[in-house]
Parts: C-alpha cells; sequence; structure tokens
C-alpha cells in the first residue's frame, strides 16, 4: 500500500471518533431530558451542567476531527 | 471554475498580510486576521454603545446589550458567587469576542466581489492566546487569594490516603491540560463547520459543472445540506461561546473558592 492511500484510510479511521463523540453528546442531551420531563421546576438549574457534559463529550469528537485534519493535511512523511 | 477542480477546504484559512510582509525576521504585518479584528472591533463597540444611551424606555438595541450583559452577569454570579462580579469583564469579553467572532464568520460576506471572509476564531493563536489569559487569571486569584495552600485544589478532601495518592495524579494533569481544551474548543469548532461548509459547496458548484439528472440531483441535495450546515453553524457558534464563558467563570471559581 502506499502512502497517499494509506493516509486517506487512516483519516477515515479517525473520523470513527467522530461518531462516538455523537452518541456521547446524544446520551448527555437524552439523559437530561429523562430528569427534566420527572422534574421540570429543577431543570432551568441544571443546564450549566447540562453544557459542561456537551462540552466535555463533545471535545473528544472534535479532536478526533483534528487527528483526521492532521493526518490529511499537516502530515507529509 | 473548472468541472475537475480540485477542493481545498483549507485555503479560507490562509493568513495573507495585506499590509507588510511576514517573515521569518518580520513577524508583524497587518494580515486579513487583523482586518477582521478591526471589523469585529467595530461592529461591538457599535452594538454596545447603541445599547448604553440609558433611556427610560428602553429601545431594541438596549434590550438586546442589557440582556445579554445580564445573561453574563447571571452565569458569573451563579457559579461564581458574590465575588463573581469582579470578573465580569473578563467573562464578558471573551464571550461576546466569541460569539461575535464566529457570527461574523459565518454571514456570506462572499457574495460580495472581492470580499474574503475570515473568522478569527478558527485560528488556535486566537483562542488559544484566550484561554491563556483566562488561566493567567485563575492562577494569579489562586495564588494571590490562597498563596501556596493552592495546591490543596489537587487533593481532594474526605478521601482516604491510598486514594489520595491516586486521584491527586489525575486531578493535576486534568488540570494541566484545560488551558489546551478549553482553546481548542472553540478552534476546532469553528474550523470543522467551515470545511463542512467549503466542500459541501463545492460539491454544489461541481454538481452543476457535470450537468445531467445525477450532477444536478447531488447539486440541490448539497445546496439544501448547506443551509442546514449554515443554520447549524450559528448555533455552535453561539453554544461554544456560553460554553467558553461557562467553563472560564468555573475555573475562576475554582481558584476563588479552593473546592
Amino acid at each position: 500500500m502506499d502512502l497517499a492511500s494509506a493516509k486517506v484510510i487512516g483519516a477515515g479511521l479517525a473520523a470513527i471518533g467522530v461518531g462516538a463523540a455523537a452518541a456521547g453528546v446524544g446520551y448527555v442531551f437524552g439523559a437530561f431530558l429523562q430528569g427534566a420531563l420527572r422534574n421540570p421546576a429543577a431543570a432551568d438549574g441544571q443546564q450549566g451542567r447540562l453544557f459542561i457534559g456537551f462540552a466535555a463529550a463533545e471535545l473528544l469528537g472534535l479532536m478526533a476531527f483534528a487527528v483526521a485534519m492532521i493526518i490529511l493535511y499537516a502530515f507529509n512523511g | 471554475m473548472a468541472v475537475e477542480s480540485k477542493i481545498d477546504p483549507m485555503h479560507q484559512f490562509m493568513i495573507d498580510p495585506i499590509y507588510g510582509q511576514l517573515g521569518s525576521n518580520n513577524p508583524f504585518a497587518f494580515t486579513n486576521s487583523s482586518l477582521w479584528m478591526l471589523v469585529l472591533l467595530a461592529v461591538i463597540t457599535g452594538f454596545m454603545l447603541m445599547g448604553m444611551r440609558r433611556e427610560l424606555v428602553p429601545n431594541r438595541w438596549q434590550v438586546a446589550a442589557e440582556g445579554l450583559v445580564g445573561f453574563v452577569n447571571n452565569m458569573v454570579t451563579s457559579s461564581i458567587g458574590k465575588e463573581g462580579r469582579t470578573y465580569l469583564p473578563w467573562v464578558f469579553t471573551a464571550f461576546i469576542f466569541i460569539l461575535f467572532a464566529n457570527l461574523i464568520g459565518a454571514m456570506p460576506f462572499a457574495v460580495v466581489p472581492g470580499a474574503h471572509p475570515f473568522t478569527v476564531t478558527s485560528q488556535f493563536t486566537v483562542t488559544g492566546v484566550m484561554s491563556i489569559i483566562t488561566f493567567a487569571i485563575v492562577l494569579g486569584v489562586g495564588f494571590w487569594k490562597h498563596g501556596l495552600h493552592f495546591f490543596s485544589l489537587f487533593v481532594p478532601q474526605g478521601t482516604p490516603f491510598i486514594l489520595k495518592l491516586l486521584i491527586t495524579p489525575v486531578e493535576i494533569i486534568s488540570f494541566a491540560v484545560r488551558p489546551f481544551s478549553l482553546g481548542l474548543r472553540p478552534f476546532i469548532a469553528m474550523f470543522a463547520g467551515h470545511i463542512l461548509l467549503d466542500v459541501f459547496g463545492n460539491f454544489v458548484v461541481q454538481g452543476l459543472n457535470s450537468g445531467g439528472a445525477a450532477g444536478y440531483g447531488v447539486s440541490a441535495l448539497c445546496f439544501v445540506f448547506v443551509i442546514f450546515v449554515n443554520a447549524l453553524e450559528l448555533l455552535v457558534g453561539a453554544i461554544q461561546a456560553y460554553v467558553f464563558a461557562l467553563l472560564t467563570s468555573l475555573y475562576i471559581n475554582d481558584a476563588v473558592h479552593l473546592h
């Protein structure tokens, strides 16, 4: 296998992590909605924590994206 | 554009000097990034000045500006407490800068011939420096308020000694990674969104150029997709500004109260 095709395959593999982060973000919002529907009065006070969890889950997906971009564009071995 | 043109999504992030020359012996030049930061400064100043006329019956600008300040003030006081107002200037500056930079970067200025819009937050140097400022505040306030006692931030209280040995290194690593992740988040979100927009915008043109039912079908699908991604970009831009401000106030809360 030559390097160019290996790079493209590696970038595609790195992009799997973005899908995993999608599952994480969906879980964060889903769990928040479950709790919020049970106790709507307490939901508004927890929005800050919701976005902290969202940010933590999202960051890992963004890092997978960054790795894919580094493999594609920044790595000229 | 030629039919077989190569898609180059990285071109939009190029920093081109407008005045002066960038070089190894001359790191200072007026670039398109500087130009768009000046545009940003003008827009934010205009927005705030229009909203600070302090009329008895507020007009729309005043409601918008007061709403933004009140929103950030609420966030800072609810996460830091009464002392939070001291740190409001920096949190609000960071919030409004990232918010306006993201929103202005998503505006379609390229329909004007010759205009090349540039998102300043799509460069890690910009967001990274903002996160360095945040952590300068965190460390400065922490050491100034608590002295060397600040290091007790890394030791969880009320845990058995064996667990403390395990958790303290983890806490230190977690604290050391924070400046990096705080700056990386707004940068990558803007970077990824603009690459997506660029790639699918190119698909629209290439589908039209290749012609045929399949070409026009792909083109129409991609056009609809670009519209939705644009809407998503506006949402993500606002969320990233909110998350940056929220995390900044939480980290400052750590430094002010330790636990």
